[in-house]
């Protein structure tokens, strides 16, 4: 019987997989569902002894079967996408059914727990450090630093309880690896929990995913079922957001799990001290806590160490979305250029036609000009750059986007998301949104603005150069007068725009 | 309307957890498709909590509305990954096509960001939507 391999994430599903999968039954096939290769532009994709066929429609399977079909990508594991990449948080990613315990533990899973429970918690968190793994949801604060924070919390004796809270509400448009993570490989974010439960001496643990993926919290709380007895005495809820994206913001995450209003909390105190409930609490984002348990495998914190540059070690889950032709999950050390990213392999964009601008790092990412492509992937350089790497995606814009549109697109889902808490984010946002549309449509003089008492209007009216002075200022008291990063970084997307395209917002 | 034994049976399966309210939110918004004042009280009641913290509570995320819309539902994605393949062409196809039977809501991203434009219906996610597909999609709810 010909064994057919067919992914069953949320991905290859919504372009059409479960059709080909019971088509493929239908002919007489076994079909075997696993995680996804992250070649999304092939998906729905099939891989029959080896070989990947894709995209694929029900209509084509039996030529698959018949040897004549024109769809063959030849041998997916050598394919030019994958065979450059360094996989190691996603090592199992095409290779594994996500909810098979055989399929872990014969690919290396429950190692790094295993090993990491034979050794004191502070040798697990100096091993953490030393692999130089710094935080995946957008901040990069050094894991290890959090971790020793929450452990020494609550006096030496370490009693009293603490919390393992896992960042699974992945707004950032452009982002989807914690979503593959947790459909794909959901054991591995529980093992990564469940280390982290041992280094800092929490017996409970949380993942907070957003409402937006109802596949990953099916999934994930299948994974939770099965592994309960193996990661046992540390226990691990499911939790689902409810459409607010600045729940992902750790306090207001925090807040959320209480049942509050998802509004940020001042910091200090900082959630490793005073987090869910008060307590001493871990918050890491997905791709975080998934790259444990390979760094607590023998020898794994130094090759992790081995990889990246400057202080941006090992390797980073990017994301290649938007108008790019060849999308999909791009792991690799970090180091590597924008121009190799959406060139050598995102083949450009989807559309044919020229790049104009990337987005990184979500909504609150900087818009880059192909100028500035060789950009190393790298913390560091790109906040020198005033850009952020965030959650690793990377948005491709063909030569049609209207960077004034997008500015403006930026400011109005920073007044939609506002959380409420401070006034630059709450009423700035808004006030973006209107100056936004009076660059790019002027309107006639206003007015209230004429009247003789509005002594600080501008005689005769505003002119354009009045409006780009009031944004850059608005941008300025956003930037600097907000709680937290929406507030904070939606001028970087504005001002990207602004300054990169001018001629745009004529 | 609340069906007043099924909420108490909501409450009840949730009241023991740790921080229950969204959990609770959750379920009465599924079950009755929009958590009301009447639902409100009852919860608040149930946690010891004031109407008015549950109802900041209701007002604050976008899952939550506070009066029911029983009309199917299509949430297109708006977010900018889905806006550089053409999104915003679309919205206005889902408008049409959907007329006052069909209920259009903006998304912020569905985590398919490669292959967009995106839409969810339900639990069901559709992707690489062109105008007929989703003038399709809209037709069939
Ligand atoms: C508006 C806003 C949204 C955020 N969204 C996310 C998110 O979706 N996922 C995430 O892991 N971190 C998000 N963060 C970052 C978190 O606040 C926090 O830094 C992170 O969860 C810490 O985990 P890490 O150190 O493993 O990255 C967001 C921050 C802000 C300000
Ligand atoms: S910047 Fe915006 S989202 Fe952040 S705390 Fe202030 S109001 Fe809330
Ligand atoms: S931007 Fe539409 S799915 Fe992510």
């Amino acid at each position: 019987m010909i064994r057919v391999r067919l992914a069953d994430d949320a991905l290859a599903i919504a372009c059409g997989a479960d059709a080909v999968a019971a088509a493929f039954a239908a002919a007489g096939c076994l079909v075997e569902r696993c995680s996804s290769w992250g070649l999304h532009w092939l998906e729905p994709l099939a891989e029959i002894d080896g070989h990947g066929f894709g995209p694929l429609t029900p209509a084509d399977v039996s030529a698959v079967l018949a040897g004549r079909s024109d769809r063959g990508i030849g041998p997916i594991a050598t394919h030019p996408f994958l065979a450059r990449q360094q996989r190691l948080t996603f090592a199992r990613a095409g290779r594994t059914r996500p909810l098979s315990l055989d399929d872990y533990a014969a690919t290396d899973g429950w190692a790094g727990l295993r090993r990491a429970r034979a050794l004191p918690p502070e040798q697990v968190i100096a091993e953490v450090a030393g692999s130089g793994l710094r935080g995946r949801g957008g901040a990069g604060f050094p894991a290890g630093v959090k971790w020793r924070t929450v452990a020494e919390a609550g006096g030496q004796s370490g009693t009293g309880r603490k919390y393992i809270v896992c960042n699974a509400d992945e707004g950032d448009s452009g982002t989807f690896a914690d979503r593959m993570l947790m459909e794909g490989d959901p054991f591995a974010l529980l093992e990564g929990m469940a280390i982290a439960g041992h280094a800092v001496g929490a017996g409970h643990g949380y993942v907070y995913v957003r409402s937006e993926y109802p596949h990953a919290i099916a999934r994930l709380r299948a994974a939770v079922a099965l592994a309960a007895p193996i990661i046992a005495p540390f226990g691990v809820e499911v939790r689902v957001g409810a459409g607010a994206y600045v729940c992902g913001e750790e306090t207001a995450l925090l807040n959320s799990l209480e049942g509050r209003r998802g509004e940020v909390r001042a910091k200090p105190p900082l959630p490793a001290l005073h987090g869910l409930f008060g307590r001493p609490t871990v918050v890491n984002n997905v791709l975080t806590l998934a790259a444990v348990p390979h760094i607590l495998r023998e020898g794994g914190a130094a090759a992790y160490h081995g990889l990246g540059t400057g202080r941006s070690r090992g390797t980073m889950p990017i994301q290649l979305a938007g108008n790019v032709r060849y999308g999909g999950l791009y792991e690799t050390a970090f180091g590597i250029t924008l121009n190799a990213l959406i060139h050598d392999i995102g083949g450009g964009t989807a559309s044919g036609r020229p790049v104009k601008a990337v987005q990184v790092g979500g909504p609150l990412g900087a818009y880059i000009h192909p100028d500035r492509f060789d950009l190393p992937f790298d913390y560091e350089a790109y906040a020198a750059a005033d850009a952020l790497i965030g959650h690793g995606g990377v948005v491709v814009f063909d030569d049609t986007a209207d960077m004034a549109r997008l500015a403006r697109v930026a400011m109005q889902f920073c007044a939609i998301e506002s959380c409420g808490k401070c006034t630059p984010c709450r009423i700035g946002s808004t006030r973006g949104v209107e100056l936004i549309d009076r660059l790019r449509a002027p309107a006639p003089a206003d007015a209230v603005a004429a009247l003789p008492q509005m002594r600080n209007a501008p005689k005769g009216g505003r002119r354009r150069a009045d409006d780009l002075a009031l944004l850059e200022e608005l941008c300025e008291t956003m930037r600097f007068g907000s709680l937290c990063a929406l507030g904070g970084f939606t001028p970087y997307p504005v001002l990207s725009a602004l300054r990169q395209w001018p001629e745009d917002f004529a | 309307m609340t069906d007043p034994d099924r909420l108490r049976a909501i409450i009840a399966a949730h009241r023991d957890a740790e921080g229950p309210l969204l959990p609770i939110l959750h379920d009465v918004q599924a079950a009755f498709g929009c958590i009301d004042a009447a639902a409100q009280a009852a919860i608040a009641a149930a946690l010891n909590l004031s109407r008015a913290e549950v109802h900041g509570v209701v007002s604050f995320y976008h899952d939550f509305s506070q009066t029911p819309d029983h009309r199917p539902l299509v949430q297109l994605c708006r977010a900018e990954a889905c806006q550089a393949r053409g999104a915003e062409a679309l919205a206005a196809v889902a408008q049409v096509a959907a007329g006052e039977r069909v209920r259009v809501a903006a998304v912020y991203c569905l985590g398919l960001c490669s292959v967009g434009p995106n839409a969810r219906i339900g639990d069901r996610l559709h992707a690489r939507l062109d105008e007929d597909g989703l003038t399709r999609l809209i037709a069939a709810l």
